[in-house]
């Protein structure tokens, strides 16, 4: 399942993708994250996986703003430490 | 008293056929949405009976509520029923439901049930927000996008029109077309910046329904952009209210260029039915480990 969280409004499309094929539900990239976007949920299809938190999905583009620089922008930290390549960004 | 525009109907439903007195299994969906609560009685995986109406402010008390007025007029009372399953935005305040699973996945199965097997891509305009979901043959979900910061082009918005402009929820899908020319878009799908800005094409001298079209055309472009996102694969289904307003579907209709299918019953309750689906399965599920 692709599962997209996030919103679109005036400024932009500010959507994180997770995989739920791909995640393992290994949970690494809970802790990685500094602002506690993810989380990891028991879904409707009784898998394991991250997701990202009700109380964030509302607010992405401030919460993920620290680790998106204008320049010199390293790899993601979610992205970095997800080895099934489950995470995307759409910004 | 002023009557009240956007107040629609609140119904019941039971199967004429009495399918609930040989069942060998029911089970329930209840859908707690923040407009509507809707309960669903199903037997065997066939709709026996169900209700829709509107949430009030105590979500225990509408789901009980639902619930009781579905099984009105049949002979079942609630402990006969095997497994609840509670949906929506309220689902954890149904006392007596089994487990509970979100709308999505209860969208996508209960879409499944109304337009049959060939439905792919499936579009959730509910009360307060909207959601694109994409599905397999069997009504599982592969892929899905929810606006989850905004309530607009959703039926609260429309409930706020109906009431600006002193027409009948229900007619508002007919009068947006009786227009000489369709109307550019308003601006903004917001409700409160929409509302705003109808206030002050009225003042302008536009006539109602032209307001109404463009609320509705607005609406449509902004539903289309989310679909267009997440990309649309045919058959195409609508469920939730808005899926009743054809002013609304057949602009969707037109931008999209696809038929969307017509649904078995109210595609109100294709939640609710979603979710009794859900409780049939796992009540098997939970049969079968015993």
């Amino acid at each position: 399942m692709i599962a997209n969280y996030g919103y679109k409004d005036g400024s932009g499309e500010f959507f994180i993708t997770i995989d739920t094929d791909r995640c393992n539900g290994c949970g690494e990239c809970v802790p990685r994250c500094p602002a506690s976007v993810l989380e990891m949920i028991l879904n409707d299809y009784d898998e394991n996986v991250a997701a990202v938190t009700d109380a964030q999905r509302r607010k992405l583009k401030y919460s993920c703003a620290p680790c998106k620089p204008v320049s010199d922008r390293p790899m993601l930290p979610c992205v970095a430490v997800c080895k099934p390549e489950a995470i995307r960004h759409s910004w | 008293m002023a009557q009240e525009f956007w107040r629609w109907k609140e119904y019941n439903w039971h199967d004429p056929n009495e399918c609930w007195k040989n069942a060998k299994m029911l089970t329930a969906g209840v859908d707690v949405g923040s407009v509507s609560t809707e309960a669903v009685v199903m037997a065997d995986g066939e709709l026996c009976a169900f209700s829709s109406m509107r949430t009030g402010s105590d979500s225990p008390d509408s789901a009980r509520k639902a619930m009781e007025w579905a099984l009105k007029d049949t002979d079942v009372k609630l402990e006969q029923i095997r497994y609840v399953v509670g949906t929506g935005y309220g689902r954890v305040n149904v006392p007596f439901a089994t487990r509970t699973i979100t709308e999505i996945a209860c969208h996508a199965r209960g879409a499944n049930f109304m337009y049959g097997p060939t439905v792919r891509t499936v579009l959730d305009m509910g009360g307060q927000d909207c959601k694109a979901i994409r599905c397999d043959d069997k009504g599982k979900v592969s892929a899905f996008l929810m606006n989850d910061k905004c309530a607009a082009g959703t039926g609260r918005g429309m409930e706020v029109f109906a009431d600006l402009l002193s027409v009948p929820l229900e007619e508002i899908g007919d009068l947006s077309f009786q227009v000489e020319k369709e109307p550019p878009p308003v601006s903004s799908t917001c409700v409160v910046f929409a509302k705003t800005e109808a206030v002050g094409l009225l003042r302008k001298g536009w006539p109602k329904n032209d307001v109404l079209a463009s609320y509705c055309s607005a609406m449509a472009h902004r539903v289309y952009t989310l679909l267009e996102r997440l990309g649309v694969e045919s058959d195409f289904g609508i469920t939730g209210g808005i899926a009743k307003n054809s002013g609304v579907v057949n602009r969707l209709k037109k931008e999209m260029a696809l038929e969307p299918l017509t649904p078995r019953y109210d595609p109100q309750i294709a939640g609710a039915v979603g979710a009794a689906l859900f409780g049939r399965t796992l009540a098997q599920k939970e049969a079968t480990v015993q």
